[in-house]
């Protein structure tokens, strides 16, 4: 099992529209719009929850992918939305 | 001697005091139709007029907080405004045009407490109801407002202003004016819907999805605040306008007839 964990960063705003999840970085104003895998991972982003733990039960069964793909697809996923800095990432629980 | 100018727009009314007899009346010539008798004001700004070689009005302007106030800063002019007591000071040359972005930015600063803002678009009222024509530069403002019949108000070419009313908005006119030089009709209506424009070989109205409307929208806000709480601010109140007006795209050949496709688009909406 993956020990990273993942949290929303606290300066962004977001909110689905039209089946979308838009956000934006209050830090320089980019804005994100997240794919359905990126949106499920946003969305289930509570610093308490292992990233492995959220891809088996919220991925694997929705998009029938193998959950060592699935894993490697949303550690990519996460790592790139910390990049712009609206994720947080840890190897231990996050407080939100 | 202190002169003031009092100017409302969108109902914020802001006083501009000066020593300066004549640069009260460029104030006075600038925002003509806009000027009201002196009243209890919603902000207050002080001009200390400097000589004009600190002029360089290409540059970005700046907003920031500091210390509490907000700065507000461009080569040409430095501001300073007080967001609890609405009062500040403005520091620039005898011109017209850093006054202008100054009064932009408070407004853009008041308006974005309540879920309005100013756009980067023109707007235009007609039969008692409002529309807004966004897109880049380039893209038709001042054609289409150019193009505006005789029984439509100009509310601005460049610079429009929503405000929340109810569960929808209101727009306002403006004196922001662009290319054509004319300050807008100082008048308000509910707002109808807003068209993003293209110029293409045929005039073509399609709706368009909220996400995509509100990204749209976004571009198009004037929002200069380095302020995670306002940025967050915007971000809401652009999409509440994507979800709560109707947004199309209008492709347009650049003759009058885009109007007539307008209205028989508003009839059948």
């Amino acid at each position: 099992m993956s020990d990273l964990y993942v949290a929303r960063a606290r300066n962004v705003a977001a909110r689905m529209i039209g089946g979308e999840m838009m956000i934006m970085s209050g830090r320089d104003s980019s804005l994100f719009s997240l794919n359905a895998t990126a949106s499920i991972l946003w969305e289930a982003a509570d610093g308490v929850t292992p990233l492995a733990q959220i891809v088996e039960g919220r991925i694997v069964g929705a998009f029938d992918i193998d959950r060592e793909s699935a894993l490697k697809d949303a550690e990519e996923v996460v790592r790139g939305l910390a990049d712009h800095g609206i994720l947080r990432l840890s190897e231990t629980p996050i407080d939100p | 001697m202190t002169h003031r100018a009092d100017i409302v727009i969108g109902g914020v009314r802001v006083a501009v005091t000066t020593t300066s007899p004549t640069f009260l009346h460029l104030l006075q010539d600038r925002y003509a139709g806009f000027m009201q008798a002196p009243a209890p004001p919603d902000f207050e700004l002080g001009i200390d007029l400097v000589a004009a070689a600190e002029n360089a009005p290409d540059e970005d302007v700046r907003v920031y907080r500091d210390a509490g106030l907000w700065r507000i800063e461009r080569g040409d002019f430095r501001a300073h405004l007080d967001p609890l007591t609405g009062r500040g000071r403005v520091r620039q040359s005898e011109n017209p045009y850093s006054i202008d972005t100054v009064l932009r930015i408070v407004h853009t600063l008041a308006l974005a407490r309540e879920g309005g803002f100013l756009m980067h678009a023109a707007s235009a009222l007609r039969g008692g109801r409002a529309f807004l024509f966004a897109g880049v530069s380039g893209a038709g403002k001042t054609t289409l407002s150019r193009l505006a019949p005789a029984d439509a108000l100009l509310l601005s070419d460049e610079i429009s202003y929503l405000r929340r009313a109810g569960a929808g908005y209101h727009a306002f006119g403006t004196p922001f004016a662009g290319e054509i030089a004319r300050a807008g009709e100082n008048v308000h209506a509910p707002l109808e819907a807003i068209y993003l424009l293209a110029k293409g070989p045929r005039n073509v109205v399609e709706a368009v999805p909220a996400a995509q409307a509100a990204r749209e929208l976004l571009a198009s806000v004037l929002f200069f605040a380095e302020d995670a709480g306002l940025v967050r601010a915007v971000f809401e109140a652009a999409l509440d306008l994507a979800e709560r007006v109707p947004v199309r795209r209008l492709t347009f050949v650049p003759d009058a007839r885009v109007w007539d496709q307008i209205g028989r688009q508003e009839r059948a909406a």
